[in-house]
């Protein structure tokens, strides 16, 4: 049971979180300029690397969406940051 | 029969207790405190059970989780257990124990002519036999040869077990002399420790080999431990299994209780000492899996713990100093025993017959052992206990992703140090011994000396390896009947990799977790292929250490907790009506109200509601308020038709799309007032549709700017239906404001809210009435006096989905699937008018997107009273036979007094008026197709 942490809510069981998406996959916009190719580069051609990895997560129990830095392989939680939003 | 009990040894058992069970039908004493394995043993019974494949006859081997033989089904009352192992079972008075597969029992199996077929049952023999065609039909046969206990479907053990979850600074697992050192230097030092057993009681393998600490008996350092580790705020937990690794530090652990429910404990722990000791190997010689041929610690433990004698002419044949040990002990208490040692160098032994440079290569007996074949010698014994070392226990280690290494004095896979974050101390560690086992838990976390011992530290245990060329069938794997000949022949087959070998013998892979097989398999392998030992490698290490109930693992996450069911405010009200609930979208909600068959209910319902008035609770409508001056963007952005546009007070259709285009879910949007909507998700996808508003305000709109509240649990909504509604409503007493379709207004009642909505999923004048939870009994009372007024009925989800169908109103997930697109339901405008982004939209014109072949929406109109059955495919009506699409939703319609269906169907828009055919069972019928909606369509009765 790996523990992730969420910004908001600190250090929970990761039963509590979902995966939402690789992060640094900025959505190609807008719809009419972006090619069938980038578009599905954006919803499936994703890097899943061996080893360090940035992922969007989803606490569940908060709704916070926040960038999870992690080892896939190591399990190992290098940090995590707050989503940029638009505020930014 | 042999074995006995001795008069005084046996500290584990209370003599002043006797317990009495039955074994195949034949009744027999014990103690409290004995094992089933102990009490059998001390009784002379040796046949235990029969081996998985051959069905050879087999008795004791080991002593705990290593033993691969004695596997029983235990009834006691009520209760079943299957495929137990005899010697981890404590003896329960009038336990009912039967041996498995075996048939009539152990003793007299009528499948042991088996083992005269062994020539055609060879390593792989399952993978070669279902290669053939007809494999089928002799599949059945073999199953009920093969196997171990039968589950008893009659029997639900109770949903009793509690699942804790803990954290702990220090967890040492394994309390003998290792785990006692460390647990007594890290409570001295103020740690709060876990101390973890398996065992009854503290001291490990100090309970049979005994020995002195810090100048007395081992059992005061026992106590001295135990005193300080609950001085220093930690617990001690015997009967307890940590039986798993995972992630991030987390340890499972089973606790076996007498006296109640087992517990399942998940231990988060900062720090972990692996302290398991080791497991010893078996020899191997022909025939070594007789009964009586049994492991030197097991006959110890026996011996000591239990006061059972396994025997009166014993053999021991080993090649390790810590054998000795066993062998003066058994002559103490008064057996004849024989010791052979492989070593030339062997130590001498007081008092006992030694044979040095003694090799064991038979063992004879037709079902017990009757002698022993010694350097070609017969020598008569009833016994025969055998060491070929011993490994470490390093599963734990292992299973968190530690590595091994060879070594080579220790002859033995040890812990390579820096692999895992657990330490690793005594045997577990490749430090055999008790001075070592004291010496490397101390250090961990004491200063200076740690316990004093004379014990004197064994030798390195010399090398022992499977001989391939000695006669006879030698046991590798007897939980799984592989011999060294399998191994043998699967290198021959090219399967020289272990991991191959495992799967390809099944070395290994029984309950036992190859415990005693997989150091044997791997030497095996070594020396059948001209290999080192790390050469050939080993396999890997996963939960569970040892078999866990699944009653343990399910806790009680079973029946109506296992994914417990949202419930209604109303519920008891509903009950109190003749409601019958059923699970929808993981709600318990009315299915149908009164007594009788469920769709002829269904039907009146539906049709009473059409004729004058119905009331259904749409509570688990999601309710999702998105407030703030980023709504409506927000809104335009997550959804396909567009809410900013929308005027305060009116609601409108939408759907939520996936980023793939895919429809995810469809609703109604509520504007109460400028900077207020409601999201009325569909009941099933509140928490999805919640999840991807705040993905939007987050990364996109700006969390300052928009508050997404969810308050679908906090309100009821009843929702009333049909041509009479505007009377029911009125005759309860509810002023209603004059609101046009699609319009919400919300007003006083009672001193509370009322939120008027009028909307409708029937195609009937309809007002959703919504008010806050604690308010809901008023109205219901209200709008139920005047609903029977006016001759109406409370209506259940059937009946709802039967009006709604009648309609063709989608239900998304039901009448949609993975690939359904906005345009495919019919709703093209937003697609070809919206210059804006919209989550899904790009995903709309790709080719797939534009395809020409898209399945599409309809309705479809049959002949004849039978309902087509929903999931029927519907194909050409000639030329070859190819699927079209399907039928998603089929009913009767008591309204239209025939069967109505809703479909899927390839350019489906463009087929209208045309007939396809509908393939169900293997029958084929014609149906027209049609448009979706079937009833009223002219849409009049929305506000008659
Ligand atoms: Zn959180």
């Amino acid at each position: 049971m790996q523990q992730f942490p969420c910004p908001f809510c600190g250090l929970r069981n990761e039963t509590e979180f979902h995966f939402a998406f690789e992060a640094g996959h900025p959505r190609p916009e807008p719809a009419k300029d972006v090619s069938d190719a980038e578009w599905a580069k954006y919803l499936y051609l994703h890097k899943a690397p061996k080893g360090k990895s940035s992922e969007i997560w989803l606490h569940l129990t908060c709704h916070e969406y926040f960038i999870l830095h992690r080892d896939t392989v190591t399990r190992e939680v290098l940090s995590c940051d707050v989503l940029p939003g638009a505020e930014a | 029969m042999s074995g006995s009990r001795h008069a005084e040894l046996g500290r584990f058992i209370d003599r002043s207790q006797p317990r009495s069970f039955t074994f195949d039908g034949q009744r027999i004493a014990g103690f409290a405190g004995d094992t089933l394995a102990s009490a059998l043993l001390a009784n002379g019974v040796h046949i235990l059970g029969r081996s998985f494949k051959y069905h050879r006859p087999r008795g004791l081997w080991g002593m705990g989780a290593d033993e691969p033989n004695a596997i029983f089904d235990v009834r006691l009352g009520q209760e079943h257990r299957p495929n137990q192992r005899a010697t981890t079972t404590l003896l329960e008075d009038a336990m009912v124990v039967t041996s498995v597969n075996a048939n009539p029992n152990a003793a007299k199996d009528r499948f042991r002519l088996m083992d005269r077929l062994h020539r055609f049952l060879p390593a792989g023999f399952y993978y070669k036999t279902f290669m053939a065609l007809d494999w089928i039909r002799y599949e059945p046969m073999i199953r009920r040869m093969a196997g171990l206990g039968r589950v008893d479907p009659g029997y639900a053990p109770p949903a009793d077990v509690p699942h804790l979850v803990a954290v702990c600074d220090l967890l040492i697992v394994g309390a003998g002399p290792s785990g006692l050192a460390a647990a007594h230097a890290a409570a001295q030092s103020g740690r709060a420790v876990w101390l973890v057993d398996d065992a009854a009681q503290l001291g490990g393998s100090l309970h049979r080999r005994g020995g002195q600490i810090d100048g007395a008996d081992w059992t005061a350092f026992a106590d001295a431990t135990r005193y300080a580790v609950l001085n220093a705020g930690g617990r001690i937990l015997c009967n307890t299994t940590v039986w798993g690794a995972f992630d991030h530090n987390v340890f499972s652990a089973w606790v076996r209780r007498l006296d109640g429910p087992d517990q399942h404990m998940r231990i988060r722990a900062a720090e972990v000492v692996v302290a398991t000791g080791a497991i010893e190997r078996p020899l191997w010689f022909a025939n070594n899996d007789l009964p009586g041929v049994m492991s030197c610690e097991a006959a110890l433990e026996f011996l000591q713990c239990y006061g059972a004698l396994p025997g009166q002419r014993i053999l021991i044949a080993t090649a390790n100093d810590a054998s000795y040990t066993v062998a003066s002990a058994l002559a103490k208490a008064g057996a004849e025993v024989t010791l052979v040692d492989q070593r030339h160098d062997a130590p001498d032994a007081d008092d006992i017959t030694q044979i040095k440079s003694g090799i064991l290569t038979a063992a004879k007996g037709k079902t017990h052992v009757q002698s022993a074949v010694v350097n070609g010698q017969d020598i008569p014994c009833d016994a025969i206990f055998c060491s070929g070392g011993y490994t470490p226990t390093v599963h734990l280690w292992c299973q968190s992703g530690g590595k091994l290494d060879w070594d080579a004095d220790q002859d033995a896979l040890v812990p390579r140090p820096g692999t895992s974050s657990l330490k690793p101390i005594g045997a577990a560690a490749g430090q055999f011994g008790l001075k070592a086992a004291l010496a490397t838990g101390h250090a961990l976390f004491g200063n200076g000396n740690g316990p004093e011992t004379d014990a004197v530290t064994p030798r390195a245990q010399a090398p022992v390896r499977p001989d391939p060329n000695l006669p006879g069938r030698q046991w590798i794997d007897m939980q799984n009947d592989v011999t060294l000949k399998d191994v043998g022949l699967a290198a021959r087959e090219g399967f020289t990799s272990v991991e191959h070998l495992k799967r390809y013998t099944t070395l290994g892979m029984a309950t036992d977790q190859g415990r005693t097989s997989n150091f044997a398999g791997l030497a095996a392998m070594a020396a059948v292929t001209g290999r080192t030992i790390p050469e050939t490698g080993t396999t890997t290490y996963r939960p569970p250490f040892e078999p866990v109930p699944l009653s343990v693992i399910a806790g009680r996450r079973r029946g109506d907790l296992f994914n417990p069911l949202k419930r209604l405010s109303l519920e008891a009200a509903h009950c109190d009506m003749g409601a019958r609930f059923r699970e929808y979208g993981g709600w318990l909600r009315p299915a149908v109200y009164g007594v009788g068959a469920e769709a002829d209910l269904a039907q009146k319902e539906a049709k009473i509601a059409r004729d004058i008035a119905g009331i259904f609770d749409a509570s688990p409508l999601g309710k999702l308020e998105v407030i703030g001056t980023g709504a409506g963007k927000l809104l335009d952005f997550t959804g396909y038709m567009r809410m900013s546009t929308l005027k305060p007070g009116r609601a409108r259709y939408g759907f939520m799309l996936a980023e793939s285009g895919i429809v995810y879910d469809d609703g109604v949007v509520l504007r109460l007032d400028e900077n207020r909507f409601i999201v009325s998700a569909s009941s099933s996808h509140v928490d999805g549709v919640r999840a991807r508003l705040e993905d939007a305000r987050q990364d996109r709109i700006g969390h300052r700017h928009v508050y997404i509240h969810d308050v679908t649990q906090g309100l009821v909504t009843l929702t009333v239906t049909g041509p009479k509604t505007l009377d029911v409503i009125a005759g309860a007493g509810i002023d209603l404001p004059d609101l046009p379709h699609m319009g919400v207004v919300e007003t006083p009642l009672d001193g509370h809210f009322l939120r008027v909505a009028r909307i409708s999923f029937t195609g009937d004048r309809s007002y959703e009435l919504t008010v806050p939870g604690r308010n809901a009994e008023g109205l219901r009372a209200r709008l139920d006096a005047s609903l029977k007024n006016a001759g109406g009925k409370w209506i259940g989800l059937e009946a709802v989905m039967i009006l709604r169908a009648e309609k063709g109103f989608i239900l998304i997930g039901k009448d949609t699937d993975g690939n359904t697109m906005p345009h495919d339901l019919g709703w093209v405008g937003p697609m070809n008018k919206r210059d804006d982004e919209y989550l899904g939209k790009r995903a709309l014109f790709t080719p797939e997107g534009q395809s020409e072949t898209r399945r599409q929406w309809v309705g479809l109109r049959v002949t004849g009273d039978a309902v087509p059955e929903t999931g029927s495919h519907l194909i050409p009506t000639d030329g070859p036979r190819r699927s079209l699409g399907f039928i998603t939703s089929s009913y009767f319609s008591p309204n239209l007094g025939r069967p109505i269906a809703l479909a899927l169907l390839e350019n489906g828009r463009a087929l209208v008026g045309t007939t396809v055919g509908c393939f169900n069972d293997g029958s084929v019928r014609n149906v027209e197709v049609v448009d979706a909606c079937a009833f009223d369509p002219d849409w009049s009765r929305l506000n008659g």
